[in-house]
């Protein structure tokens, strides 16, 4: 693969954006950029954590490399291959858990095994320890209107560790939990991620959560998002959240956000005039 | 790892342990006691009334005949009933069947024609509206048509219905199917649009095709509200049926109005009347029932309304 000499990077990575742009509904009225000149390379097994204000495009940013959506400009590569369309082995989590309501716990889990044909007994027990790395076996032959919030994100999280993929793409998958079960799921997903090996792409408004999470933290502008800075974050795990350095690197990140989230208040107010 | 599932379960009757017969019947019973007897009420208020009225001779017994008289009269009301010129059902029996007996197959062959209705409206509307957005071509093609049928009356495809389907079942089973086709293809095309992006998306990521997040997502998805949307045109389907019964037909309890009207028989109406109100309800309760059975996930309405 070193001798390849087409590609600018490592082809190891597992994620890289090169010069990614996106504008949504080009060309007309409504045309709007979301995001400009990106350039992220993330490593395999690294977590990384994408902070800016809202309306930013992070989650814009997560669909593209789920290849949901098309770049405007730039490319996209994953393990060496272009993104061209969505794959299992990116998988997205998202705010809401966005479970299957006719399906059981365990058919949730076992949904992308199905659909790749897998025979039902092996993807029966597959499910079986995807559930059991979240601590949700006894659950599977409930609904998933039966959970609760939390409960109901691990089985979405038991549902992507299920395909083995090798990115995961979170966007603020915790964000609707209170603070007690946010913490609780936050080392839930740290052992997850380390059991995994995979790459993880978060995505948080919350500045506590990027310390307590990220190898590194990506901070976005207001839009169009672009990076402002990449702040890596090399505490060792388990980390303490009262510890100085923790205090210094949430007050830094506070103030780059802050800039952001001044700015991005002050261009909707001139819009809002106009 | 601890394994929190020791929440309640939310739904004791699906995951709860073994229950004596007795008991459950028991449960049942008290739990619909509520309704049953706010229905007994309000049904008893309304003939009460009624019956007030006919005994301080405010209403004419001869034009509004009060429950007792039109009720009480079953025999005589029953023996209206028995068409057998234009009989098909029990065809062959030369004679006739007796009155309670027409009076069965009279409903047996209503209630039967908006259910065949219902289904095969209900098959072809869902089949119809996910090709549209399946097949992008088939969708222009037919959307904008199918748009500019919508709102036609159904009334006004009675003429088509006879000259396609002559007299019997098949016009009236037509009529009802036309009354409901549009509106549940146009349901159906709007509920595939607002399917949750996430589930579509979860479902993609996964390496769904096409054709599999069709079948094993949107399908799925929409199923629940267009059963709402089938509930809410039961009232049109039996609207049509009678109309189409009334209008030749041939048999029917459409035909059994007509009957009335043309023998001046207040009684036999309102006779009729009693009927399919009954009917339409026990008709709505079978669907409810369905509903819970196929529908297994969907959770049962009103309960977030109990507490205002
Ligand atoms: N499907 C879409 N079509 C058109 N515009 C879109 C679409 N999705 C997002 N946008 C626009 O792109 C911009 C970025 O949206 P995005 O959802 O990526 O922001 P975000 O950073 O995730 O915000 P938040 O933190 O509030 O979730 C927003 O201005 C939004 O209006
Ligand atoms: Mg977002």
């Amino acid at each position: 693969m070193a001798s390849d000499p087409v590609l600018p990077f490592s082809s190891r990575s597992a994620v890289v954006c090169r010069d990614v742009a996106k504008v949504w509904a080009p060309g007309t009225p409504r045309a709007h950029e979301a995001l400009r000149a990106i350039n992220i390379d993330v490593a395999p097994g690294e977590f990384v954590v994408l902070l800016g204000p809202s309306g930013c495009g992070k989650s814009t940013l997560l669909y593209l490399i789920a290849g949901l959506e098309d770049t405007t400009s730039g490319e996209l590569w994953s393990f060496g291959d272009r993104i061209e369309q969505p794959s299992p082995q990116r998988s997205l989590i998202f705010q809401e858990a966005s479970l299957f309501p006719w399906l059981t716990v365990g058919q949730n889990v076992a949904f992308g095994l199905s659909i790749a044909g897998m025979p039902t007994q092996q993807r029966n027990e597959v499910a079986r320890q995807a559930l059991q790395r979240v601590g949700l076996t006894e659950a599977i032959d409930k609904r998933p209107d039966e959970l609760s919030g939390g409960m109901r994100q691990r089985v979405a999280v038991a549902r992507a560790l299920a395909m083995q993929p090798k990115v995961l793409l979170m966007d603020e998958p915790f964000a609707a939990l209170d603070v007690q079960t946010r913490a609780k799921m936050q080392d839930f997903l740290l052992e997850v991620w380390r059991a995994s090996g995979a790459s993880v792409l978060f995505v948080t408004h919350h500045i506590d959560e990027a310390v307590a999470l990220a190898d590194r933290v990506v901070v976005f502008t207001s839009r169009p998002g672009r990076i402002k800075t990449i702040v890596p974050i090399d505490l060792p795990r388990p980390r303490d959240p009262f510890s100085p350095q923790a205090e210094a690197l949430r007050r830094h990140l506070t103030a780059q956000l802050q800039d952001e989230v001044d700015r991005a208040f002050a261009e909707q107010e001139v819009l809002a005039a106009s | 790892m601890v394994a929190v599932t020791r929440a309640a379960p939310a739904h004791p009757s699906r995951t709860g342990g073994p229950m004596l017969p007795w008991s459950r019947w028991i449960a049942s019973i008290t739990a619909v006691a509520p309704t049953v007897l706010w229905g007994a009420a309000s049904i008893g208020l309304f003939a009460g009334l009624w019956e007030v009225l006919w005994a301080l001779g405010w209403a004419d017994a001869k034009l509004l005949p009060p429950p007792h008289i039109f009720i009480g009269n079953i025999a005589d009301q029953a023996k209206f009933f028995n068409t057998v010129n234009r009989w098909q059902i029990g065809a062959g029996q030369g004679g006739g069947t007796s009155p309670p007996l027409a009076v069965l197959y009279t409903i047996l062959a209503t209630t039967g024609r908006v259910f065949s209705g219902l289904v095969i409206a209900s098959l072809l509307a869902v089949s119809i509206g996910v090709a549209i957005r399946y097949f992008r071509v088939f969708g222009r093609l037919t959307l904008p048509t199918i748009t500019l049928l919508a709102p036609v009356s159904p009334i006004a495809w009675l003429p088509v219905a006879i000259f396609l389907f002559g007299i019997g079942n098949g016009p009236a089973i037509f009529m009802v199917v036309i009354a409901l086709l549009f509106h549940m293809v146009l349901a159906t095309i709007n509920q595939i649009d607002n399917v949750n992006r996430n589930l579509i998306n979860v479902a993609r990521t996964m390496g769904a095709s096409k054709r599999q997040t069709y079948v094993r997502v949107i399908i799925p998805a929409i199923l629940p509200q267009l059963f709402v949307v089938l509930r809410f045109n039961l009232f049109a389907a039996w609207m049509v049926v009678l109309v189409a019964e009334a209008t030749g037909v041939g048999y029917g309890l459409g035909q059994v109005i007509m009957l009335a009207r043309n023998t001046f028989n207040p009684s036999l109406v309102f006779f009729t009347i009693a009927l399919i109100g009954v009917l339409g309800f026990l008709f709505d309760l079978a669907m409810r029932l369905a509903q819970r059975k196929l529908l297994y996930w969907v959770p049962q309405g009103s309960a977030v309304l109990r507490g205002l």
